[in-house]
């Protein structure tokens, strides 16, 4: 498992604390909506980065109020078909106005990564040989974009009345 | 018609090469069979009983003379000869070749056709009206939506994993010719009080094996506001639909369960903040698609009713055939031909090759070149002047098109079933045959009048049972194939799903049992009634009776 994110792999700097019931006191750490309503105040007021893991049944206005506090969201892919993360995602950046990292997490393949990126995601955990390949591929495939999303891309409605304003 | 700009151009070829890769990275194993499958089925690609089934989209159902040839080439070079046209209008070929599809998607996409999105859980090919932009009825023609709404779906990156399939269909006239009940969005074109054209959004139909008719969303929609609208519905869609059960994700399922108050505030909601986005339509792109669908130059011509009616009082068979083939244009002097794919004994939508090239040179001699797709699986001409009518009907004759059956009792709707459909359990081409066979007498179809059948061969519903006049569903009982009627259904204005009218019966007494209720149709019927006014004034007991009271003679099943 390789994380990918602008065009590196690079090291996770954040410990998921995924079944943990101790919580570090120091160090970047990932805790899933639970841990966090428990822990909501010490983790709020916590000097190093905190990131959240969201399953694909809890919609980011769960955590709208609490987005101020943390450094990084994770959007779950159970399986690749479950799509509401994109959703997820999309709303995050429009919506919330979200700026931080955007995470894809679970069943995350090559084939999604494009569809990923347009709805604002920004960082990947993929499960493959070549991670940076993969990104590659995924972003080269493409340079028409019919629909406005929230990587901001120019669509072709857009370009094709550019010159008339 | 729409051509493709730069833009479109480039995007399909993109995506024919992305298949390309991806189809190179299953058959080296890369992709397991479960990771390509969608790929697969977003590009139209179907597992069948045996072999992959393609499927392509006809763009709302219009078809210029060199897309259909091109179909004819890939029936050819790609399958064995003929193509089959379905009731969403699209064609399938049954016998497709993985490693060969990139190469034939190539070669669609020299023609402006593809097949993305015709399958897989994601927006469909939108369906609209076969006669848009000639129907007397029409307010505006809808295909300028439609190809807005064909550019906001293709690849939609929020929306490509939905919970399950979603159909969009978009009318413009107030007779409905696109079923838009029955869709999973509904646009129906309408004048509000202060006299501007906008839609009815319509939410949540769909057949299946749970029907339901769609519920109005939206009284009246601003059209510039279209794309920000459906993707509003999407949104809740994707973000509410149930994944749990695939028999319970379509948007139908959510939409009743949450109910459609509920549901409309949320689209509402999500829709007031995004209104003024970037998915507000501009004006100058509904000019530029709008220039597309401009009307053809027409010649003005004089009135021929006089002459027509002396060549129909002259042949009987001319009369019958334009009785029940031929519809209204807009402009004077033109009519619509519709080509039956009916003929006694012909499984519904098929044709051959030779008959595709063939109808795309009559498009071009007789009708500007234009072709269209119908959901009961039939084909029109639109733009026939009325003086050729006669002419084109005997070259239509020549090539068994010309059965004088549309929406008649043989017009018979079906879906693949057993022969070819994995997910199938019963032959339902059969029984169409058997009916179109059963029904040959033309004076018989005409005396009936509109009539509309549809069998499918599972509850599945491809072809539309549920909103047939008489609807058809395969079960399998034991090991054996039986035929269950429902009666009283309608994908029209006013639309309705046909209801149980008894036990399931034999393959072999269906024909006599449709026979059974025509006959007391014909006797109880009043002046001017068509089949569905008698069935929605009567109730479904003297049919019942007729099918299977005491003083029927042949007992069925």
């Amino acid at each position: 498992m390789a994380l990918v994110r602008g065009n590196a792999v690079v090291e996770d700097p954040f410990t998921n604390l995924a079944g943990r019931e101790d919580i570090p006191s120091s160090g970047a750490i990932i805790v899933d909506l639970e841990q966090w309503r428990a822990n909501r105040d010490a983790l709020a007021g916590r000097a190093d980065p905190v990131g959240i893991r969201l399953r694909s049944d809890q919609p980011p206005e769960l955590i709208a109020a609490e987005l101020g506090f943390l450094d990084m969201v994770a959007l779950e892919f159970p399986a690749f078909k479950d799509g509401r993360a994109y959703s997820y995602a999309r709303l995050l950046r429009d919506q919330y106005g979200y700026t931080g990292e955007i995470r894809a997490v679970g069943d995350v393949l090559l084939e999604q990564l494009h569809f990923m990126e347009r709805t604002g995601f920004d960082a990947f955990e993929l499960d493959s040989d070549d991670p940076l390949r993969d990104l590659q591929i995924a972003r080269s495939e493409f340079d028409v974009w019919y629909q406005p999303s929230a990587d901001g891309r120019m669509t072709a409605i857009e370009l094709r009345h550019q010159r008339g304003g | 018609m729409y051509r493709y700009d730069e833009f479109d151009h480039k995007l399909v070829a993109e995506r024919v090469e992305q298949l390309r890769r991806q189809v190179k990275r299953r058959m080296s194993g890369e992709l397991t069979e479960d990771q390509f499958k969608p790929l697969r089925l977003m590009n139209g690609l179907y597992m069948q009983l045996h072999a992959y089934m393609l499927r392509v989209n006809v763009p709302y159902g219009s078809l210029s003379s060199a897309q259909m040839r091109k179909f004819a080439h890939v029936a050819r070079r790609y399958d064995k000869g003929f193509g089959h046209f379905t009731t969403r209008q699209n064609i399938q070929y049954n016998w497709i070749k993985l490693e060969e599809t990139p190469d034939l998607l190539a070669e669609l996409a020299e023609v402006e056709v593809t097949a993305i999105q015709s399958s897989g859980n994601c927006v469909r090919n939108i369906t609209s009206d076969h006669y848009a932009g000639r129907a007397k009825d029409e307010l505006e023609d809808p295909r300028v939506y439609c190809e807005l709404l064909r550019q906001y779906s293709v690849l939609n990156p929020e929306f490509s994993y939905l919970p399950r399939k979603f159909k969009i269909a978009v009318t413009g006239s107030p007779h409905d010719r696109a079923a838009v009940a029955l869709h999973d969005i509904g646009l129906r074109m309408h004048l509000n009080e202060a006299g501007q054209v906008g839609f009815e959004v319509l939410v949540g139909g769909g057949q299946g094996r749970t029907p339901f008719l769609a519920h109005t969303i939206r009284e009246w929609l601003e059209p510039e506001h279209l794309l920000s609208y459906v993707e509003a519905i999407l949104r809740v869609y994707n973000i509410h639909g149930r994944r749990d059960n695939i028999h319970k994700a379509r948007i139908k399922i959510i939409v009743n369960q949450m109910g459609i108050d509920r549901y409309r505030e949320l689209v509402e909601a999500d829709f007031e903040r995004i209104r003024g986005s970037a998915l507000k339509i501009p004006q100058a792109e509904l000019d530029r698609i709008n220039a597309y669908f401009a009307p053809p130059e027409y010649e003005e011509l004089e009135d021929i009713s006089g002459e027509l009616a002396a060549l129909r009082a002259a042949d009987e068979r001319f009369d019958r055939w334009v009785g029940a083939n031929v519809a209204a244009h807009k402009v004077p002097g033109y009519s619509i031909v519709n080509l039956s794919l009916k003929a006694p004994g012909r499984a519904p939508g098929d044709m051959t090759a030779d008959a595709m090239d063939a109808v795309a040179d009559l498009a071009d001699r007789y009708s500007m070149g234009e072709i269209r797709v119908n959901h009961r699986q039939n084909l029109s001409f639109v733009d026939v002047r009325q003086c050729e009518l006669h002419t084109l009907w005997q070259k239509l004759e020549g090539l068994e098109l010309a059965t004088p059956n549309i929406n008649r009792l043989s017009d018979v709707v079906c879906c693949p079933g057993l022969d070819f459909c994995s997910l199938a359990n019963s032959r339902s081409i059969p029984v169409a045959q058997d009916l179109s066979r059963h029904f040959i007498d033309v004076d018989k179809l005409a005396l009936v009048g509109d009539f509309t059948i549809n069998i499918s061969g599972c509850m599945n519903a491809c072809g539309h049972h549920h909103v047939g006049n008489i609807g058809i569903l395969g079960v399998d009982k034991r090991g054996k194939e039986f035929f269950q009627l429902t009666l009283g259904g309608s994908s029209d204005e006013g639309a309705s799903l046909g209801d149980r009218l008894g036990r399931a019966l034999p393959q072999e007494d269906v024909p006599l049992a449709v026979e059974a209720i025509v006959a007391a149709y014909l006797d109880i019927r009043e002046e001017g009634e068509r089949f569905l006014d008698t069935y929605r004034r009567v109730g479904i007991e003297p049919f019942k009776e007729a099918v299977y009271g005491p003083s029927v003679v042949r007992a069925v099943a």
